[in-house]
């Protein structure tokens, strides 16, 4: 993300699993919202859910602005909280649904487990984001100028190829490459 | 005197203490002027490393004057000298000394046989690292008591700023080091895990020694830059993964030579493994977290070298020794024999090959201290270098 984390301590990023985690439920959230506005009466029929097309339809308007939301903002912090209360209206109209004898309590059984599972990942990403720090992060420092060589790296890479590597740290002749031309230093006893 | 004073986990603060004394006649001791907050040190910190006492004084690159000098050491050194002082503390005499393998002088550890039990042998005294190697006071202090002065100095000249200079002490000879364990060669690939002080001189010493190519893996986009900025091709290993770059940067075949410039606290990535170190040092069945090594191991190119600045302190668990064995790795490793390079790396210094200073993110009093290693620690403030003008 684009904050340190409590965690981490760490300076984000913008593709961490979480942030990740995050814009996939603003997606699925687009997608089941479409599907509850385009298709009210199946939806309906499926649950055992006659004559409440309009609250679907209501709920998929609900999905589609969240979902938007979290894609949108800059901080989507409130609005997977938002995700979460969303999952306890709908669970709360799911179980009305297995009230009295509806024929179609399977499907409703079902969709509720599917529900519950988002509404998991849903507290653990809202979880997850909250606990990390509000401040933006101060930009980075710049350190595109330390090199470390006065005058310049093209000039000191091998500037130390006259360094007699000490007997006793050399490689043995068998594991150098068979390439590399013949090392012109003698070898010499180390210090 | 002020000094940075451990005093238990996470706990280090800037306390007022006894100004140090002559001891021994080998002793010398030296104004600070300038001292740094070395990764060895978050070990201690974090309190990884076990061994340190509370009231112990933090730290072990320093530089300054001396500014009293004992009976035996005179005829080595004179009040008013310019000295960097290594954070391996050397006798100079014994066999290992003699052979240039200074940090395990076998004379210096006044803690030798609790070393000797941890690791078989004892090694060298180190500056304000742990009772198992000495228990010697550190210098991110005002005045820094140096023990075994005659050979556990770096006569500097003056003319250049300390923040050239202060480096000798430790993070460069460390980087040079780890690249010289490399023996490089012009056709080399070497990849360096870390992106910290000791990674950034490391690569720079590839650089120098003229490797074809070096590679450097962390996921702070400050250190990435930086290290770029030196000459390394960077890999973030938070997005991307590093045995497939790597292998990718050698056409299948895998980096020649690989540098661990992590240590003992690699972070966990999103691999079974690290999951793994994290519960068995929790549970204290484990003390380290090799998750770089496991990984060098892997990739390394058959009859290549893992060369390991990093510091480990204990027992690791499921390192791929098949991998190691199979494909004739050579593995190098050890605290570094800093004054064993240091003539010849003030000599680069001087002649203009590279200027250590660039590592430098922040400067501050020693009051500061505490709070820096808490920044150099979380990487805050794109914080990679902490020097400390007591
Ligand atoms: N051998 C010696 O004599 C000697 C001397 C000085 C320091 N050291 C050791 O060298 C190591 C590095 O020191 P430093 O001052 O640069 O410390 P540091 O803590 O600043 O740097 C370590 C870097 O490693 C990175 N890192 C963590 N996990 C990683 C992973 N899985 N893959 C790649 N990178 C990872 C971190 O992001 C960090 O930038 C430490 O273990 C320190 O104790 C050894
Ligand atoms: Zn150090
Ligand atoms: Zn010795």
């Amino acid at each position: 993300m684009r904050y340190e984390t409590e965690r981490t301590r760490r300076r984000g990023h913008a593709d961490t699993a979480t942030d990740t985690l995050a814009r996939g439920l603003g997606l699925f959230s687009i997608a089941l919202g479409i599907a509850e506005v385009a298709a009210p009466r199946a939806l309906a029929r499926a649950l055992g859910m006659k004559g409440q097309e309009g609250l679907i339809a209501g709920y998929g308007v609900r999905e589609i602005a969240t979902g938007v939301g979290i894609l949108a903002s800059k901080d989507p912090t409130p609005w997977i909280w938002g995700r979460v209360a969303g999952d306890g209206l709908d669970l709360a109209t799911l179980a009305t649904a297995l009230e009295g004898n509806n024929p179609k309590k399977g499907n409703v059984g079902i969709a509720i487990a599917a529900v519950a599972g988002v509404t998991a990942l849903d507290v653990y990403c809202a979880q997850t984001l909250s606990r990390e720090s509000p401040h933006p992060l101060p930009p980075m420092q710049d350190y595109s100028d330390r090199t470390g060589y006065p005058r310049g790296i093209e000039l000191s890479h091998g500037a130390a190829r006259d360094f007699e590597v000490p007997r006793d740290f050399r490689t043995p002749e068998a594991l150098r490459p068979y390439t590399q031309p013949e090392p012109s230093r003698h070898p010499q006893p180390s210090m | 005197m002020k000094a940075l004073v451990w005093h238990g986990t996470t706990d280090i603060r800037c306390d007022s203490v006894p100004d140090p004394q002559i001891e021994h006649p080998r002793d010398a001791i030296i104004k600070v002027t300038s001292c740094a907050i070395c990764g060895s040190d978050l070990h201690l910190y974090d309190h990884f490393m076990p061994g340190m006492k509370s009231g112990d004084i933090m730290g072990h690159e320093s530089m300054g004057e001396v500014v009293e000098v004992g009976a035996e050491s005179k005829g080595k050194l004179k009040v008013g000298d310019r000295v960097v002082i290594p954070f391996t503390i050397i006798c100079g005499e014994c066999e290992q000394c003699k052979r240039g393998n200074f940090s395990v002088c076998e004379r210096t550890n006044r803690n030798g046989h609790i070393a000797a039990k941890a690791f078989g042998h004892t090694t060298a005294g180190l500056f304000g690292y742990t009772h198992l190697t000495g228990g010697y006071p550190g210098g991110q202090a005002e005045y820094l008591r140096v023990p075994f002065a005659d050979a556990t100095h770096i006569k500097v000249p003056d003319g250049i700023s300390d923040e050239k200079l202060l480096f000798l002490s430790d993070i460069f000879p460390t980087g040079w080091q780890a690249a010289v364990q490399c023996d490089i060669q012009p056709t080399d690939t070497v990849a360096i895990w870390g992106a910290g002080p000791v990674g950034q001189m490391a690569i720079r010493s590839a650089i120098l020694l003229g490797a074809k190519q070096v590679v450097v893996i962390d996921r702070v986009p400050e250190r990435l830059a930086m290290a770029e900025a030196g000459g390394a091709i960077t890999i973030n290993f938070d997005e991307e993964s590093v045995i497939e770059r790597l292998n990718e940067l050698t056409k299948g075949k895998g980096p020649e030579k690989c540098i661990d410039a992590v240590g003992m606290e690699a972070h966990a990535t999103a691999t079974i493994d690290s999951m793994y170190d994290r519960v068995k040092q929790a549970t204290m069945m484990e003390t380290d977290r090799p998750h770089v090594l496991r990984e060098m191991a892997y990739v390394c190119r058959p009859a290549g070298t893992l060369s390991i600045p990093g510091v480990y302190g204990g027992l690791l668990d499921k390192i791929p020794f098949g991998a190691i064995m199979n494909k004739g790795l050579t593995i190098r490793t050890g605290q570094t024999h800093v004054n064993r390079w240091t003539d010849d790396l003030l000599r680069r210094i001087e002649d203009g090959q590279i200027d250590p200073s660039f590592v430098i993110t922040h400067t501050v009093s020693l009051d500061e201290g505490p709070d820096m290693y808490k920044v150099f620690r979380d990487k805050q403030d794109g914080c990679i270098k902490v020097v400390i003008k007591p």
